[in-house]
């Protein structure tokens, strides 16, 4: 039985261990500059976690199957040095990695949340609500409208509660379902929910941002490949969050501007 | 036997005669044991069905699950799930499986059951709120329950309950007005319950140890009881204050959650100024401290059983209980990692990771410590041990992914996916979970003076353990591959290409479930059929084991143990010829 | 293999620091070894209870704070004056409270509680508790003075997050004090029984409780002073 307990053990560890080597599911192609140190700090945390899950489940199935040997003649062993070189062991190996992880992380952490967008960053508002995303561009003035909840109407497309009868900047408001951006070029996205709690996730950009209602929230990055990609809801926000999405297009310089100057037209 | 001993100790309490003094409000530990444990029961198949019936959803959306429509009609017409009748089984589920199982089963039921025998007591301090403790546990769980059959629904915000989808009322959505309110008011109930059982085991560690029984000769299972319950103390007493002020968010027209502006339905809601974020620092602060709460109690059992069957003592006993009390300590200072992306200060991100880092250490020497147990050992293998080392197993799977998870760059891409969910299942699904199996082989020979059929216990085993990985290994790559959590279908461009994944699984826990019955059935059976059980089978040494199998009345039957070594006296010459000495064995022990 | 006594020559201090010689408690006449005394447990009992307390009134206090702090609707008003009486009556509730207790425990031991210096210092301990009982009670209908005082100025529950907080802590500061006066009435009816013997009937236990009652009303009053 213990020889079939580490039999076990070592099968599941290995089956297991070589799906996550192939990267037979994995994250999808990073289309932003802050992507790589992420990235980087994923694969250092998988191999040194990697080497911790092998290690310690072999280690298992090594003693239980030496456990299992029946020899009466046998004798009891206590582990070398008994508890003490474990507890160092645990101390200062899981301590260098604990202190390696998180020097190195905090500054892939810095640079998505504590660095400043810079200054000359594209500027879209962002909505989110039961159960869709809705972007907003500045318009030819470059002002955003004041937002009035009580001025929201979905019916004639007022998402965010506009006002151009009574506020100039509100007029020229661009309002789209999809997020259109040039490429590399830094985005700043200011992000407010209208009713509960969202999430602004686009795993392409490995950037992902809670709404939380009553806050605005700036999230900012800057794409380096054209492509179309999914924003999708990552927290619960009732029964249509599983269905609750945006596209985001990344294009050319050109191709944004005409895109723009067309809805500018509308 | 002295008679003025057993006089006193008839003076305690004396025992009950009528039907229901015995069976049901009964002040005896072990009823109390056992009725806790028979709610766990009820409520583990109960959340496991729920699964199943979201596993299917996930798996095949549109099939037409029979018989579901008759549990409601609205939630499933036609018997086809609608996505909000998916979020509120998941809540339920959630809500079931962490407060009704797993802050139940391996504390509240093994902990009332042994703790007061493993010390040498007669019963629990508090005999009278340690009743009162599980009828309002039992009471909590009839109020969730009738969640289920309001019209509206059950609620549908997760067992997290963010606000202000859950204080707004009826316009966030189905299942968000009478139902969610019921599960708040269930949860203060549950608080309730768990702090008087909190302070039971608190008071009965301190003061009722028996002669002889000092803190350090407490088998590692009272110490993780005796830890746990001071967290579980200061947790609920922080939970308790966070549902009362949902309640009357929901109820009295405050806003403590809830901003102002915010549009439901279509109107305009007539709060302002409160703060989501603080549900979630008020939920959460309670809400990590919970997970050790469900934990702790396992690994004292795994700890307490692994060395009864490699019949040699546990690796460092000493640093075990420094481990488990700071772990205890820690829990309290992580609990912002469950909020990095939420929308906090991003400073306070870096603050939380470092501890949440931290605990890794003591959970790590927990774990080589179990391992190091096992090296040069001469294992009997039982369903019991079987149990104890498939934890091992399944806490080192589960603890490596909570690595990834407590690095908030690495947690941006990761939060909400299905990398978190295998997380919180291998730790507390599963590990927890084994915790129980082994507690349940191990200790129902004392309990019910019966012994468990080995075979299929053993069988249960296999198959549960195989079964466990094949459910909760590929919910990792799918949280790699970005795969959201919490969603009732997939039908976002890069998810579609997932989903036969999603079926494996689906597949693997119904198999992994449907082998639980194998365990619920060898509990019954062997209730009544199981071979005789004698005073201690597995040649154990610690005080639950000096009695009859069940123990008296009062436990001891009226003899005052006199505890001289600890727990762990395993592998040693004794003079009857046996290799271990029990606790309450006034033999010296010999040089090994 | 258990024994109630120690076998001559039996080895006992092995392995720890050496608690494993005489008891922790000495074996008081009527009270069994590894049953604890009932003083005791019910004391840890109750100062475990009051650290529960302390901890969610510790909570809701973070709360407070986190909603003052996240938003600009909080508006200040007036302490009813009634708070700041109500403070001196809790606390002259310890003080009789106190006078109890001592009256209490100068009466002698079982054998000599016939006499009748005992059956006075009972029935003056008695007459101390009915007083604190009586001082609770004002002290809760002056609360609900004080939420009427509020009423009266348009401030209730829902009004402004500052009127909230105040009924949610008076609220349930009087919700303890009341569940206290429950216990109060438990411990006067063990100790007439038991004729003035303080260790069965929880009188120690339950004035840890009342303290603490009042100290957190303090604590309570400062804090609604300074941020309401």
């Amino acid at each position: 039985m213990g020889r079939l307990f580490a039999v076990v053990v070592t099968v599941i560890t290995l089956l297991s261990v070589s799906f996550f080597v192939m990267h037979t599911w994995w994250m999808p192609v990073d289309i932003s500059t802050t992507g790589p140190a992420i990235d980087h700090q994923l694969e250092e945390t998988m191999t040194g976690s990697g080497l911790l899950f092998l290690g310690g489940q072999l280690l298992l199935g090594l003693f239980v199957w030496q456990s299992s040997d029946k020899n009466p003649a046998r004798k009891i062993k206590i582990f070398p040095g008994g508890a003490n070189p474990l507890v160092a062991a645990a101390i200062i190996l899981v301590g260098i990695e604990i202190l390696t992880l998180t020097f190195v992380g905090s500054k892939a952490w810095a640079a998505v949340n504590l660095v400043p967008a810079a200054a000359d960053s594209l500027h879209i508002d962002v909505q989110a609500e039961q159960f869709a995303f809705y972007f907003r561009y500045a318009g030819p003035d470059g002002q955003f409208g004041g937002l009035h909840p009580d001025k929201i109407d979905d019916g004639s497309g007022n998402y965010f509660g506009l006002d151009p009868a009574n506020d100039v900047a509100a007029r020229d408001d661009v309002v789209v379902g999809s997020l259109v951006i040039p490429v590399n070029r830094p985005i700043l996205l200011t992000l407010h929910s209208k009713d509960v709690g969202h999430s602004f996730y686009v795993p392409e950009l490995r950037i992902q941002q809670d709404f939380v209602p009553g806050i605005e929230i700036p999230v900012h990055f800057t794409a380096t490949q054209t492509g179309k990609f999914e924003i999708v809801c990552t927290q619960l926000c009732g029964l249509g969050h599983y269905n609750m999405k945006a596209y985001l297009q990344v294009m050319s310089e050109a191709d944004y501007e005409q895109w723009l100057k067309g809805q500018e037209g509308q | 036997m002295h008679e003025t001993s057993a006089s006193h100790a008839a003076h305690q309490h004396t025992a009950p005669t009528s039907f229901i003094r015995k069976h049901v409000f009964s002040l005896d530990h072990k009823v109390i044991g056992k009725q806790y444990y028979d709610l766990a029961l009820v409520a583990v198949f109960i959340g496991m069905g729920l699964s199943w019936l979201m596993r299917i959803h996930l798996g095949w959306p549109a099939w037409p699950i029979p018989l579901l429509d008759k549990l409601s009609a609205v939630g499933a017409p036609g018997g086809v799930m609608t996505p909000e009748y998916y979020l509120s089984l998941m809540t339920m589920h959630g809500t079931i499986m962490v407060f009704f199982v797993l802050t139940n089963a391996p504390f509240s039921a093994f902990g009332n059951y042994f703790l007061p025998i493993q010390i040498g007591a007669e019963d629990m301090a508090f005999p009278r709120f340690n009743m009162m403790s599980f009828w309002t546990i039992f009471v909590a769980f009839i109020v969730m329950m009738t969640a289920f059959f309001v019209t509206d629904g059950p609620p549908i915000a997760g067992w997290t309950s963010y606000a202000p989808l859950s204080a707004v009322g009826g316009d966030a959505g189905p299942g968000m007005r009478l139902g969610q309110t019921l599960w708040a008011v269930s949860i203060a109930i549950f608080c309730i319950s768990s702090l008087l059982g909190a302070l039971n085991f608190i008071a009965t560690t301190l003061d009722l140890r028996t002669k002889g029984m000092s803190l350090a000769r407490m088998p590692l299972s009272t110490w993780a009881w005796f830890v746990t319950a001071v967290i579980a103390l200061l947790a609920f007493a922080a939970l308790l204050p966070a549902t009362i002020l949902l309640i009357l968010d929901r109820t009295a027209g405050t806003s403590f959650f809830i901003p102002a502006g915010l549009v439901l339905s279509d109107k305009l809601q007539p709060h302002s100024g409160g703060s989501p974020l603080l549900w979630q620092h008020l939920f959460w602060f309670f809400g990590h401290p919970e997970v050790y709460i469900a934990i702790l109690p396992s690994i004292g059992i795994v700890s307490h059983i692994i060395p009864v069957f490699a019949r040699k003592p546990l690796l460092g006993p000493r640093a075990a209980i420094g481990c488990i009390m700071a772990t205890g300590f820690l829990s309290y200072m992580v609990w912002g990692h469950h909020m990095f992306v939420s929308g906090m200060s991003p400073f306070s991100a870096n603050l939380f990771s470092v501890p949440t880092l931290f605990i890794t250490i003591p959970m790590t020497i927990l774990t080589l410590l179990l391992i190091g147990s096992v090296y040069g050992a001469k294992m009997r293998f039982t369903a019991a041990s079987l149990f104890c080392l498939g934890f091992i197993s399944v806490f080192i799977s589960g603890g490596i992914s909570g690595f990834f998870l407590a690095q908030p760059s690495i947690d941006i891409y990761l939060h909400a996916t299905y990398f978190v969910v295998a997380h919180f299942h291998f730790v507390m699904a599963v590990a927890s979970i084994f915790g129980v199996f082994a507690g349940t082989y191990f200790w129902f020979p004392k309990m019910f003076g019966r012994m468990m059929n080995e075979g299929l216990g053993k069988l249960h085993f296999w198959l549960t353990f195989i079964g466990v990985y094949c459910v909760f290994m590929p919910m990792h790559y799918l949280g790699l591959a970005g795969n959201v959590r919490r969603y009732s279908a997939f039908t976002d461009d890069y998810l579609i290409p997932l989903i036969p994944v999603h079926k494996f699984i689906t597949v693997a826990a119904l198999l992994t479930g449907a082998a639980q019955f194998i365990f619920l059935f060898n509990l019954i059976w062997s209730r009544f059929k199981g071979p005789i059980a004698s005073e201690n089978p597995w040649e154990a040494t610690t005080l639950e084991w000096s009695t009859t199998s069940p123990p008296p009345f009062d436990n001891f039957g009226g003899r005052h143990m006199v505890v001289y070594h600890g727990a762990d006296e395993y592998g040693v010459q004794s003079s009857d010829g046996k290799d271990y000495i029990m606790q309450t064995s006034p033999e010296k022990v010999p040089a090994r | 293999m258990a024994t109630t006594t120690l076998p001559p020559g039996a080895d006992i201090a092995l392995d720890d620091h050496g608690s494993g010689g005489p008891p922790e408690i000495a074996p008081r006449p009527g009270h069994v070894t590894g049953s604890g005394s009932h003083a005791q447990k019910s004391e840890t009992g109750m100062w475990v209870a009051v650290s529960a307390i302390g901890m969610s009134f510790a909570a809701f206090t973070s709360a407070m704070i986190v909603r003052q702090d996240s938003s600009t609707d909080w508006q200040h008003f007036q302490l009813p004056h009634a708070l700041y009486l109500n403070t001196l009556i809790l606390l002259g509730s310890s003080v009789t409270l106190e006078l109890s207790r001592q009256r209490i425990a100068a009466i002698p031991d079982a054998a000599r509680q016939a006499s009748g210096s005992a059956k006075t210092l009972l029935a003056n301990g008695i007459y101390w508790l009915y007083l604190t009982a009586a001082l609770g009670l004002i002290f809760v209908l002056g609360q609900i003075l004080a939420w009427r005082n509020l009423a009266a100025q348009g401030l209730f529950l829902a009004t402004n997050p500052s009127s909230s907080f105040f009924y949610v802590f008076t609220a349930l500061h009087a919700v303890h004090l009341l569940g206290g006066m429950g216990g109060l009435f438990y411990v006067l009816r063990k100790l007439v029984r038991s004729g003035g013997a303080a260790e069965t009937s929880g009188l120690s236990a339950f004035s840890i409780y009342w303290h603490f009652m009042d100290l957190l009303w303090v604590y309570l009053l400062l804090l609604l002073a300074i941020r309401v």
